[in-house]
């Protein structure tokens, strides 16, 4: 029998964890449900003047963002861990990395993206302006992608625990610090009107960064979770 | 110490148990350590 | 040569070592630890800006840079343990963590207290006091992670693992806290400004440093050996060593 060529098993992999998402609904509404509970709960907890609201929205959306694609992190693996389909992942000929990032490109996906598609409208009931909204996206768009490459280092390491929760935000959110800096400061900045050029080139370098070089560590760390 | 010394002396006291605790904590654990692998040790050779 | 490294590093070759080089370690310790305290409490003159509170410096400092050479040789010792497979290695950046989480608390702790005089607030969201924060989670993190996973075998290569990511990023963590500082607060932040160090107050600050070092390389050697005993409770060379401590 011939070996399926990389491209072939990488679109396979995609689709078959895209299909298990849709199955199971319920655990992509869970971090979005949660993503907006905390949005809520601000203006509750520090009264709904609107100035205040305003100017910390980007800080309030992309620390409850950085909430929600953590809680989201377990399913990336964890079910493949159960099964034991992990296992084949591993053994077969291709190289592990590259299909790591098939399996974190689709849960982005399932669970990055449509936290981007609520947003707007989490932002509107923030107050922000509909110019900054644009920016907001751009910036979720870029820094979501990092956040589930670099919790997908995290995951692999602590899948095989039965109670890696706390751990797991003790680990991957230190590493989220500078995504959530450079993202909140741009539309901070750009409210202002100043240039954000500059943030907006570091947050896609971030993402070409954890792009090429968090699967290997993700690989390792998921063998290392298997022995 | 010119009205720091609560300052500076509360920072060296803490310097003191933080680099003694971690003289002193191994050198226990070592102790400790050592008595329960004789203790194992001379269990499992009263059991042959 | 790399037959001679692997006997060097062989647990029971290097536990004897360390055993012997203990002494020499504390000694040498305590010496320059009391000579830098002698020039740092007394020798050094006062500051003519911040008076004594001043002398706080010769503990935060050596003990910031302490907490981040750590994490690097951390990192390093990871990354030969997972290359070349030597446990010592492995066991040297399991027990670097908590000595590194003591000296990155150390220069938190002592930050504050110096910052309470100068700032006016124990705590100020500094770049450097933040980023030593930040740096203190990584050391938590590594710490618990070790203690999450029953086989200590694979929890050290985790750890490596941890503590090489970790090391990547310090420096994008590092620097995106100084840009995220340097726009939020405003110049009111009195940060001092750094004239060029008397040098009477360079010699112990420096000697301070030296201490530091020689103090992580003893208590290093206390924690791996603790450690090795540990994992090698079943081999015949700790079994040797217990039936000599008993006659």
């Amino acid at each position: 029998m011939k070996e399926a060529s990389l491209t072939k098993v990488f679109i396979a992999l995609l689709k078959r964890d895209l299909l298990l998402a849709y199955r199971h609904r319920a655990e992509i509404f869970n971090p979005m449900l949660f993503f907006i509970l905390v949005i809520t709960l601000f203006p509750l907890g520090t009264g709904a003047d609107t100035k205040l609201l305003q100017t910390m929205a980007p800080g309030i959306i992309w620390v409850a963002a950085l909430l929600a694609a953590m809680l989201s992190l377990d399913t990336i693996f964890r079910s493949d861990f159960e099964d034991g389909s992990l296992e084949l992942l591993i053994l077969n000929s291709h190289p592990t990395s590259i299909l790591v990032l098939a399996k974190v490109l689709a849960h982005w996906l399932a669970t990055g993206l449509p936290l981007i598609i609520i947003s707007p409208f989490l932002a509107l009931f923030l107050g922000l302006d509909q110019d900054v909204i644009g920016l907001l996206i751009v910036t979720l768009l870029l820094g979501t992608p990092v956040l589930s490459l670099v919790g997908a280092v995290a995951i692999a390491l602590t899948v095989g625990l039965k109670r890696g929760g706390i751990l797991l935000s003790l680990l991957v959110l230190p590493l989220y610090v500078p995504v959530l800096i450079f993202a909140t400061n741009a539309i901070e900045m750009f409210s202002s009107g100043l240039p954000i050029t500059a943030q907006l080139w570091i947050l896609s370098s971030f993402l070409l960064l954890s792009i090429t070089l968090t699967p290997w560590p993700t690989a390792a760390a998921l063998k290392l979770s298997l022995s | 110490m010119g009205g720091y010394a609560l300052y500076v002396w509360v920072s060296y006291g803490v310097a003191a148990v933080i680099l003694i605790a971690n003289i002193v904590l191994p050198k226990y654990q070592h102790k400790m350590m050592l008595k329960t692998l004789t203790k194992k040790m001379q269990r499992a050779e009263q059991l042959k | 040569m790399m037959k001679f490294i692997y006997m060097m590093a062989s647990p029971p070759h290097f536990y004897r070592l360390a055993g012997k080089w203990l002494p020499w370690l504390s000694g040498i310790t305590l010496l320059l630890l009391a000579a830098g305290l002698y020039g740092g409490l007394i020798y050094a003159p006062t500051d003519y800006q911040q008076g004594e509170s001043y002398r706080i410096i010769f503990i935060h400092v050596p003990a910031a840079w302490m907490s981040l050479f750590i994490y690097i040789a951390m990192a390093i010792a990871g990354a030969i343990g997972l290359i070349w497979r030597i446990k010592l290695a492995e066991t040297v950046a399991v027990c670097s963590a908590p000595i590194g989480a003591g000296f990155t608390l150390l220069a938190l702790i002592t930050g504050s207290m110096w910052g309470k005089p100068m700032w006016g607030a124990w705590w100020v969201w500094d770049a450097r006091l933040t980023s030593e924060l930040l740096l203190l989670f990584l050391y938590l993190g590594v710490m618990s992670l070790y203690s999450a996973i029953p086989d200590k075998r694979v929890a050290s290569r985790a750890v490596a693992l941890l503590a090489l990511v970790g090391v990547v990023n310090i420096p994008i963590i590092h620097y995106s806290v100084e840009w995220w500082n340097t726009l939020h607060q405003g110049p009111t932040v009195t940060k001092f400004d750094k004239p060029s160090i008397d040098v009477r107050m360079l010699i112990p600050l420096m000697v301070m440093a030296v201490a530091f070092k020689v103090y992580y390389v003893w208590a290093l050697f206390l924690r791996v050996r603790v450690e090795l005993l540990e994992r090698e409770r079943n081999t015949q060379w700790v079994k040797e060593l217990l039936k000599m401590n008993k006659g």
